[in-house]
């Protein structure tokens, strides 16, 4: 019987949540002119969508990794949306790829404000091994205007999620 | 046989041959393959001309000698060779690649609408010629659905970006109540000039490139890229090193599977499975990273051997492994006796083996529809050639078929790791490469998590590279998930696109 196996798998497994790791104001790229009353209701929960712009999936495979039961976002409050118009957070991986400008501009535009962008990995923040060239536009800053940049290749679950609130704890 | 008796078999490394038929004969080489039992694994093309030469026209075929690597020479002026498509299918979108990038024409083919092009260049400009110098443009894509007429068709356009964390693609499906008759794919969103990248790149860096065609398989790409240009400048690679490439690949591949698990359960709303299967996935990786330095293995593969050597006797991954057997079998047990699952994985996105056999599907997909190839079992490169493989197959080719086959390659990937630890040799793990004063060609060939992965490589006789083609399984899969769709509904194409994981980047290139 499938639900007496799970339950106990489940009174076994126990709580596997860490603690979560500080905001890295580092990672800003600029500074947001935020009211107090936005911040605070961001501070509390936000709504993410993820855009892949042309990255080699890396980056995504840590994404996942941050849904995994160690990180439990969720109970940080940051939640992962379907649509561009549910969220406050665009994450976006690159490089953006020619055939993608055009779809993540229009993403951008139908995020409603405010709202914040944080572009992924050495690619998104720089272009990083596939660079501009004749398909590749290069960083995600080169299409869209971007808050928190996150290097690395991939980034760990961590360091994302320190970019994350980076970038909606304006600030503080 | 008699009509290729002007034919040469050039050992091109360890299974693989080497073969330069003139252009008219490709088609009946190919026709060969096929009574044989092959299969066309991967096409491309070469811009030949700074050799002295036309254009090149690549083929690999999958054949009971191993790979055979046939290269026919094309003309300087409107290269051309005959359609490949009318004999392996497989061939269709791999053609319309090859002449969108180098303007090379499939003549006689039915499909001839671009692929990779969308507007990012105009039509009669072809990047990976060596003299490529066009603006780039940025117009609509145009692209010419094959559209189905008549009362009750309703059409569903889904992505280039899609709802979920996964790579960017269009699909178009065509439904008649909550049936699909149709399903076409629109791909080459993340097409982002890695071919074009490649050339003139040192060796060191090529290797790099190489492990980000596709994320999730950077072991995979980075041996093979280094096998071909290990074959390609004859250098000796030391045993610890390729032993602990395998070892690096197995890794890879237990941790896609255990992620592919826990997402097949939450597709069909067991987040049970998926908090499960992750946690380990998650426990796995940062495993990975205490011992190697970096959680997906990321550049630990380089020419000549590997970057970063085991420090111990890989107790905790030996223990790790241990553990895991026990949490998957337990798992397991769950899937197996959960009702709902069941119901949602069983007889959903079927591919028989005779499609599957038919229009080429490979790897741990075509594996789940008795397509019972795994180059580490029949072509083993070392160090498999000592590992014994057990290959997995199942045979209804639907949902269920495709999890089970990742449950037991899980299985044996630990039991792999196992025997590697426990036969790994000592000494160097890294060799310096010859020198290179000619132009050197050389292929490279692992069985990925995903299936073949195959990288093709011309070095300059400047010792840097000429270029580089990267091919990924996904290639001939991505056209058999549009056969497995069919008559199912639309809300169990997430389960069945899952099933299948293929790889976006990887074949948009």
């Amino acid at each position: 019987m499938a639900t007496h196996l799970i339950l106990q798998k489940i009174l076994k497994t126990g709580r596997l949540s860490e603690p979560a790791p500080a905001a890295d104001p580092a990672m800003r790229t600029r500074e947001q002119e935020l009211q107090a009353e936005i911040l605070k209701v961001f501070g509390q929960a936000v709504a993410i969508r993820c855009v892949d712009a042309g990255s080699c999936n890396g980056c995504e495979l840590e994404i996942h990794a941050l849904n995994s039961p160690q990180y439990n976002i969720e109970g940080l409050g940051v939640k992962f949306a379907a649509s561009p118009r549910h969220v406050d957070v665009l994450l976006v991986t690159g490089p953006v790829s020619r055939n993608l400008e055009t779809a993540l501009r229009r993403t951008y535009d139908a995020t409603p404000e405010p709202k914040w962008v944080v572009a992924m990995g050495d690619c998104g923040c720089t272009g990083g091994m596939f660079g501009e060239s004749y398909a590749s536009c290069g960083k995600v800053s080169n299409v869209i205007p971007v808050d928190v940049e996150v290097p690395g290749c991939p980034p760990t679950p961590t360091a994302l999620l320190q970019g994350i609130l980076a970038a909606v704890s304006g600030g503080h | 046989m008699a009509e290729f008796a002007n034919l040469t078999l050039e050992t091109a490394g360890r299974h693989v041959w080497r073969v330069r038929p003139a252009a008219d004969q490709l088609v009946a080489l190919a026709r060969a393959v096929k009574e044989e039992g092959g299969q066309l694994i991967a096409l491309w093309g070469s811009d030949d001309r700074p050799l002295g030469a036309g254009y090149g026209l690549h083929a690999a075929f999958m054949t009971s000698l191993g790979m055979l690597w046939a290269t026919v020479a094309l003309a300087v002026e409107d290269p051309a060779h005959a359609d490949l498509a009318a004999v392996f299918p497989q061939a269709g979108r791999m053609q319309r690649a090859t002449h969108d990038l180098l303007g090379i024409r499939a003549e006689g083919a039915e499909d001839t609408r671009k692929w990779l092009r969308h507007g990012a260049w105009p039509a009669n400009a072809f990047p990976l010629r060596k003299d490529y110098a066009a603006a780039t443009v940025n117009e609509p894509d145009a692209y010419a659905f094959v559209r189905v007429e008549g009362d009750g068709p309703h059409e569903i356009p889904v992505g280039p970006i899609h709802a979920g964390t996964i790579e960017p693609g269009h699909f178009r499906f065509t439904i008649i109540g909550d049936r699909v008759l149709r399903l076409e794919e629109r791909l080459g969103y993340t097409h982002k000039g890695t071919e074009k990248r490649f050339e003139g790149m040192d060796l060191a860096t090529g290797a790099r490139l190489a492990g980000r065609v596709s994320g999730d398989s950077h072991v995979a790409y980075a041996w093979a890229y280094c096998m071909a240009v290990e074959q390609a400048v004859g250098a000796e690679v030391p045993e610890r090193a390729v032993w602990l490439r395998a070892l690096f690949l197995e890794m890879e591949r237990v941790a896609n599977h255990l992620g592919d698990l826990g997402y097949l359960g939450n597709d069909v709303a067991l987040a049970f499975g998926f908090n499960q299967f992750w946690k380990w996935k998650e426990d796995w990786l940062r495993l990975t990273a205490r011992m190697f330095g970096h959680r997906y293995l990321f550049d630990s593969v380089v020419p000549g051997g590997i970057a970063v050597d085991l420090a111990d006797d890989g107790y905790d991954l030996n223990r790790m492994t241990r553990r895991l057997d026990d949490e998957v079998a337990q798992l397991k047990r769950i899937y197996d006796e959960h009702a709902t699952l069941q119901d949602r994985f069983a007889n959903t996105g079927i591919v028989k083996p005779d499609m599957a056999a038919r229009l080429g599907l490979t790897g741990l997909a075509g594996r789940a529809s008795a397509q019972a190839w795994d180059a580490r079992m029949q072509f083993p490169q070392p160090p498999y050639d000592r590992l014994a493989v057990n290959m997995a197959t199942q045979r209804k080719g639907d949902v269920l078929a495709r999890a089970e086959v990742r449950f037991a390659e899980v299985f044996e990937s630990l039991r792999l790791i196992r025997d590697i630890l426990k036969h790994l040799p000592g000494g160097a793990v890294r060799a310096e490469l010859p020198a290179v004063a000619a132009v050197r060609e050389g292929l490279g060939w692992v069985e990925g998590w995903r299936g073949e992965v195959v990288v093709a490589v011309r070095i300059s006789a400047d010792g840097r590279l000429d270029r580089v083609h990267p091919h990924d399984p996904s290639w001939q899969n991505w056209p058999l998930l549009e056969v497995g769709i069919l008559g199912n509904i639309v809300p169990d194409f997430p389960l069945i696109n899952k099933s299948f994981n293929l790889s976006y980047s990887g074949q948009d290139l």
